[in-house]
């Protein structure tokens, strides 16, 4: 095992710069600069900024310099909010993303899996399809549409909720945000859930339980839900990625700071060191997460060893 | 240098500005006001900075604006009111003015704010050090070596602004400039805390490190989710300042911030806070609530006037001419924007631009002016005028130019196919001059006509239509040294849009901000220049 988490901690690092590079080119080919700006900005001036942005070297220096802070921790100054390094930003907004991903992350794995289970174990069902329907509408339903939804329905209608803030992520502010965030995933994961588990009480090995006249319940728990969950589990690891970063409506919506809307805007205002520490940071996770998975299916699928 | 006597004219202005009730909130006879005294604002979105000397951009100088105090500030209807200054004088040719500065304005940590702190501000603004965006606001104001210093060619010190006394600021000029005063008003010529900056280097501007001079100190600053500002005690006026603790919300979007308004996450919008689809709606529900008065601000379309067809003024007048303003700003904006027929929108101080001829005809007048200006330039219904018109992603931007498109092939024949860019792409694309017709936009910096007829000199970065003509240069350059320069703005006006037509004024934009009725001391001006200390919240 120990071997295995090594490999994949080393496979890392060459995904990791081939993702930094291929940001940092990219970026750099995108027309316009950061300093562009409607007013010209004054040769002397420009010249100012781009040395303290390292812009005046070439690009492979700009580039070298970048991997050399980088390797130091530092993601450099923000060309978009002037008065903050990348890192202060990170770390003001990443908690806010991650804890709304947690919560959100939470709420969509444990009522996903639930109506999966419960919508395979009634199949075809009124049940069954109240689930599914209820998935389907999920998946359809962007969150740019269930937010100012929850808006007006809780926060101007019926005024229990604050309409946005984080507020230091106290619970008022959490709600809106965790079911915005999380109805689609929630729709998304009963789906697998549902496919998979019905795929799992066909299987001989529940036959044979059911021949030996186990319980119902002790079938679903013992042996039915853990098979079940393999493509669950395999969904989970870029699923949470993309709470945790994938908060641009969320943060637009609901003003909750995080760290969805720093990369959006970020390639917007050719922020360079905005988007490459964002893509570094998705990238780590998306990385780690699927390495946590892999651990995971050990525990799982007792097929699989490393 | 030789200071000549004080003209008797400018000594007045000078007594009478004095004289002039300073800001502050002024609650009516009879109010009674709520115990908790804390207003929630819009913000337009996230600033950049909030280093007066580097912000550009209104949401770091709506912010400015609560934090710190320059020599001048605006009140009601765009009247400068004394800020750090009480008074000053000028004089004879407008060249050089010096500053009286009230002795009991000080700093949050105590310390008194003196004439070398806006030496120290004025000299970062163009020091090369600084890398300042908005360096280019001294050599505007024409503070005499600013260019050079900006330009690398002069030493920081040379910058034309000395301390007389501890309380006796001057600024010397290199030519006339009889609106300094106004220009004052810009947090680029706001004081800086030396202290706090030499302490705290790049670090100076963030809670806890930040040092003003304004009604406000900054407490709280989260990037995108809010900024709070609670009473700065060491401010000269603080006696007369009501409100507690201000928060200002970053939101951008005008439908989120509208529907936090509805919830009553706020108190004020910002001033582009009224969604134009739920106006007339609002005029009937909550009329109080609705303020729209007009702002420093034109919309236009720019024409590459370097660029055939358009470097023919039959084509850039038949164009222009041709789009029906009325429609645009009733039925497109909609929110009290106001059809523009000359370049400078005429609530601007000091000058009223002639209406030009072509604002006197009827639409369809202009319309037929302007097909037979077509045909002469060789185009017509056979033989139709094609080209792009270039704006930057917005939805409304898009609505304009579908409008505006729909109108060129209505009554010319014109096949005008829409380009979006998104913003950065569109700049360059723009400067470059990639463009047969462009969108444009200009916001005042400050109030007085140079601030948008200074766009078409041949030398401005941003005269994005690639105007070029040395009488109009010579026009603005005469303007530049009159005591009274309306005359030359009026033939400036005159030649680049009645005669040259280089751009096509569409409209003056509009303050369109919501106000909950328990907020008082809401004074809307021009340049939306508007402070909290003046407000208040009444009892509700």
């Amino acid at each position: 095992m120990l071997k295995f988490i090594i490999k994949r901690l080393l496979e890392a690092i060459p995904t990791l710069l081939a993702l930094v590079t291929l940001s940092f080119f990219l970026m750099h080919f995108a027309p316009g600069s950061p300093f562009t700006s409607e007013r010209g900005v004054p040769a002397a001036v420009l010249a100012n900024l781009q040395a303290k942005y390292h812009m005046n070297e070439s690009l492979m220096s700009q580039y070298f310099h970048y991997l050399w802070d980088l390797l130091h921790g530092n993601l450099g100054y923000s060309f978009r909010f002037t008065d903050f390094t990348i890192n202060q930003l990170v770390a003001q907004s990443f908690p806010v993303s991650a804890e709304i991903g947690f919560w959100s992350f939470l709420v969509a794995v444990s009522v996903g899996v639930l109506c999966g289970v419960f919508a395979a174990l009634r199949q075809n069902s009124l049940l069954d399809y109240g689930v599914m329907a209820f998935a389907n509408i999920g998946m359809v339903l962007p969150n740019f549409v269930i937010a100012p939804l929850c808006i007006l329905f809780f926060s101007i209608h019926y005024q229990w909720l604050p309409a946005g803030g984080w507020n230091g992520g106290a619970w008022p502010y959490l709600i809106m945000p965790v079911i915005a965030m999380s109805t689609s995933y929630i729709a998304q994961i009963a789906r697998i859930t549902r496919g998979s588990m019905i795929e799992t009480m066909h299987s001989n090995f529940i036959r044979t339980a059911r021949a030996k006249g186990l319980p119902k319940s002790h079938i679903i728990i013992r042996h039915a839900l853990r098979p079940a969950m393999l493509p669950v589990v395999s969904y989970l690891g870029p699923a949470f990625v993309g709470i945790i970063t994938g908060s641009v409506v969320v943060d637009q919506f609901f003003g909750t700071g995080g760290i969805g809307q720093h990369f959006v805007n970020g390639a917007i205002n050719r922020d360079y060191s905005m988007v490459m520490g964002i893509t570094i940071l998705i990238g780590t996770l998306t990385i780690l997460f699927n390495a946590i998975v892999d651990i995971l299916y050990v525990f799982i699928d007792p097929k699989i060893r490393y | 240098m030789k200071f000549t006597k004080t003209l008797l004219a400018s000594a007045l202005l000078s007594t009478s500005l004095s004289a002039m009730q300073v800001h502050a909130a002024d609650v009516p006879v009879g109010v009674k006001l709520a115990d908790k005294q804390e207003l929630v604002k819009g913000g337009e979105g996230e600033p950049a900075t909030l280093d007066p000397q580097k912000i550009q951009g209104t949401p770091g100088s709506l912010r400015a604006k609560d934090l710190f105090e320059g020599l001048y500030s605006e009140g009601e209807g765009g009247k400068l009111v004394p800020g750090v200054a009480t008074g000053y004088t000028v004089n004879d040719d407008n060249t050089v003015y010096t500053f009286n500065l009230r002795h009991d304005a000080k700093w949050s940590d105590g310390s008194p704010v003196t004439a070398n702190d806006f030496v120290y501000g004025f000299q970062r603004l163009v020091a090369p050090k600084t890398a300042s965006v908005y360096s280019w606001y001294a050599a505007l104001a024409g503070i005499n070596n600013a260019q050079n210093i900006i330009d690398g060619k002069a030493k920081v010190s040379d910058l034309g602004v000395k301390a007389l006394d501890k309380y006796t600021f001057q600024v010397s000029l290199d030519h006339s400039v009889p609106y300094f005063v106004k220009m004052t008003v810009n947090s680029a010529m706001y004081p800086a805390p030396k202290q706090a900056i030499e302490k705290f280097g790049d670090n100076w501007t963030k809670a806890g490190n930040l040092v003003s001079n304004g009604a406000y100190k900054l407490d709280t600053w989260i990037v995108n989710e809010k900024m709070v500002f609670v009473r700065n005690h060491n401010y000269w006026n603080d006696k007369k300042t009501i409100i507690n603790k201000v928060t200002v919300l970053p939101i951008k979007d005008s439908t989120v911030e509208f529907s936090r308004y509805q919830a009553g996450d706020l108190d004020v919008t910002s001033f582009s806070g009224i969604p134009t689809n739920r106006y007339k709606e609002l005029l009937k529900t909550t009329p109080d609530e609705v303020k729209v008065t007009p702002q420093l601000a034109a919309y236009y379309y720019d024409f590459n006037n370097q660029q055939p067809p358009f470097d023919d003024v039959r084509v850039r007048k038949a164009l222009s001419y041709a789009i029906d303003r009325s429609i645009i700003t009733k039925y497109v904006t909609g929110v009290g924007e106001i059809p523009a027929y000359t370049f400078t929108p005429p609530s601007v101080d000091g000058f009223t631009a002639k209406q030009p001829e072509y604002a006197k005809w009827t639409q369809a007048e202009r319309n037929a002016k302007a097909k037979e200006l077509l045909k002469e330039a060789g185009y017509d219904k056979n033989n139709p005028l094609s080209f792009t018109l270039l704006y930057n992603t917005n939805d409304g931007h898009k609505k304009i130019a579908i409008a505006v498109a729909s109108m060129w092939k209505k009554t010319l024949g014109v096949n005008a196919t829409l380009e979006n860019q998104e913003w950065k792409t569109f700049i360059d694309t723009r400067n470059l001059g990639n463009f047969g017709v462009a969108r444009d936009g200009w916001v005042g910096d400050y109030n007085e006509a140079s601030t948008f007829l200074d766009l078409f000199k041949s030398t401005n970065t941003s005269n994005n239509a690639h105007y070029k003509n040395a009488q109009y240069d010579q026009y603005m350059a005469q303007a530049a040294k009159a005591n009274d320069p309306a005359p030359f703005y009026q033939k400036a006006e005159d030649l680049v849009i009645d005669q040259d037509m280089a751009v096509a004024p569409i409209y003056q934009y509009s303050i369109k901000r919501l106000v909950k009725t328990y907020v008082g001391g809401y004074k809307p001006n021009l340049e939306d220049n508007i402070y909290t200390r003046d407000m208040y919240i009444i009892a509700h």
